[in-house]
């Protein structure tokens, strides 16, 4: 009897000291204790587990780096090609668009027979502004044809052998072009220079002209067809001393960057040289 | 039969110039990569055919370019003769004689065209001549030698393997 009041006043005790412990947790008494508590933990576990990391990467890491090598080589092998073929698909749009567009030009411009060619060089010489193009008489090129872009006026056939030929630029020092301005309907000369700067000559001191102003071919001397255009005017230089004013132009053609030319075929140029009287 | 290598290193020197260099501009001025070359190969102490390449490669140049035929040709050849003379003179400095020569030999092809084109009734005003083709093309040409001069000297122990070895 004394024995089973004893172990009931045990378990009561137990109960009432789990009760108490577990009440006085549940109301946050013991928070400080549990977090150091579970903090131990926590921390021991993570050290545990970057242990347990570390063997595996150590046991597993030859084999992907292997293979990992293996495949960023692979990939960047493939990188490098998908480059060069982006590389030369943006080379063969550009041509294409370089193309398309001489071809609009010369649907919209039916009057002309064109032929196309690629500047396959320049002139050894600094002195002269002329570029060599993969046509010659072999294709019908003649002496003295027009050439264009789609943007307008590059020069004329200066020489020509069976597959090339030579084009003197409108820059050259050496080259004159009769145009007109479309604005103050007035003829001009157009003479090129060793810098490859295009100046405005010959233009009459009341004739008024600005910035801005279209400069197209004349067609005078028969040198080439009328009405291609030339470039525009940049500035004007009048002075009252001069007997003419004089403008410079901007090339619509960029002549640095010529690729693709065409040559107007169906120009004959006058040859007028006979009846300049000699001295 | 040695002399045979110059017809394709003539004609890749006068390509080379008509297609890449002659696109590369400094103000107005371009390099002369024949000139040049030229001029690496007159300085080689093993080469007597320079005369021969100067002719053939004044020729080309009269060909492709638009230039009366006869300047380059004589321009070449003073150019050769030019360093035939500094190569006896200061043989044992051939990088110095490659620099005067390349120097020299730039500003009388330079002044043979612009007296040719003045003479022609191109005008080409003096100043504009001076500074925006002359000065930038002598630098240029000068940039050039110690390449060239590298190659040609190469070239040059090739085609005399025999004169190497002594």
């Amino acid at each position: 009897m004394r024995d089973l009041f004893s172990r009931t006043l045990q378990t009561t005790i137990i109960f009432l000291v789990v009760g108490g412990v577990l009440a006085l947790a549940l109301g946050g008494y013991f928070s400080s204790a549990s977090n150091v508590f579970t903090g131990s933990l926590i921390n021991l576990q993570s050290w545990f587990s970057s242990r347990f990391f570390a063997v595996q990467d150590f046991l597993t890491a030859p084999r992907d780096i292997a293979s990992l090598r293996q495949r960023n080589a692979q990939l960047e092998a493939d990188v490098s090609k998908l480059q060069a073929q982006v590389i030369q698909l943006q080379q063969e749009v550009g041509e294409t668009q370089n193309l398309a567009a001489l071809v609009d030009f010369s649907r919209a411009n039916p009057e002309n027979d064109y032929k196309a060619a690629v500047v396959i060089g320049r002139d050894p010489s600094p002195f002269l502004h002329y570029v060599i193009i993969n046509r010659g008489s072999n294709d019908g090129i003649l002496r003295g044809m027009p050439v264009v872009t789609d943007q307008g006026l590059v020069g004329r056939v200066d020489a020509v052998i069976a597959d090339a030929s030579r084009v003197q630029l409108i820059t050259d020092a050496a080259s004159n072009v009769n145009v007109h301005l479309q604005n103050a309907e007035t003829e001009a000369s157009l003479v090129g220079s060793v810098t490859g700067d295009v100046t405005l000559d010959l233009i009459a001191q009341d004739i008024s002209i600005e910035a801005g102003d279209l400069v197209l071919t004349s067609g005078l001397g028969g040198g080439y067809p009328p009405d291609l255009i030339v470039g525009q005017v940049v500035n004007v230089r009048s002075r009252d001393f001069d007997l003419f004013q004089q403008a410079t132009i901007q090339p619509v053609v960029d002549f640095n960057r010529l690729e693709f030319v065409l040559v107007i075929v169906n120009f004959k140029p006058v040859d007028f040289s006979p009846l300049v009287p000699v001295p | 039969m040695r002399n045979l290598v110059a017809a394709p290193v003539i004609l890749l020197a006068v390509m080379m110039q008509s297609a890449i260099v002659s696109r590369v501009y400094l103000l107005s001025g371009i390099a002369d990569l024949p000139l040049v070359m030229l001029v690496a190969w007159a300085l080689q102490e093993e080469v007597k055919t320079a005369w021969h390449w100067a002719v053939a490669t004044g020729l080309l140049v009269g060909f492709v370019s638009g230039i009366v035929w006869f300047v380059p040709v004589i321009g070449y050849v003073i150019v050769v003769m030019l360093a035939q003379i500094l190569q006896r003179r200061v043989w044992q400095a051939p990088l110095l004689a490659m620099f005067v020569v390349t120097f020299l030999g730039t500003i009388v092809v330079y002044l043979l065209s612009f007296a040719i084109l003045r003479l022609s009734g191109v005008p080409l005003p003096v100043s504009d001549t001076l500074g925006l083709l002359t000065l930038p093309g002598v630098l240029l040409n000068l940039l050039l030698a110690i390449p060239a001069y590298a190659v040609m000297r190469d070239l040059s122990r090739w085609v005399h393997p025999s004169l190497e070895v002594e």
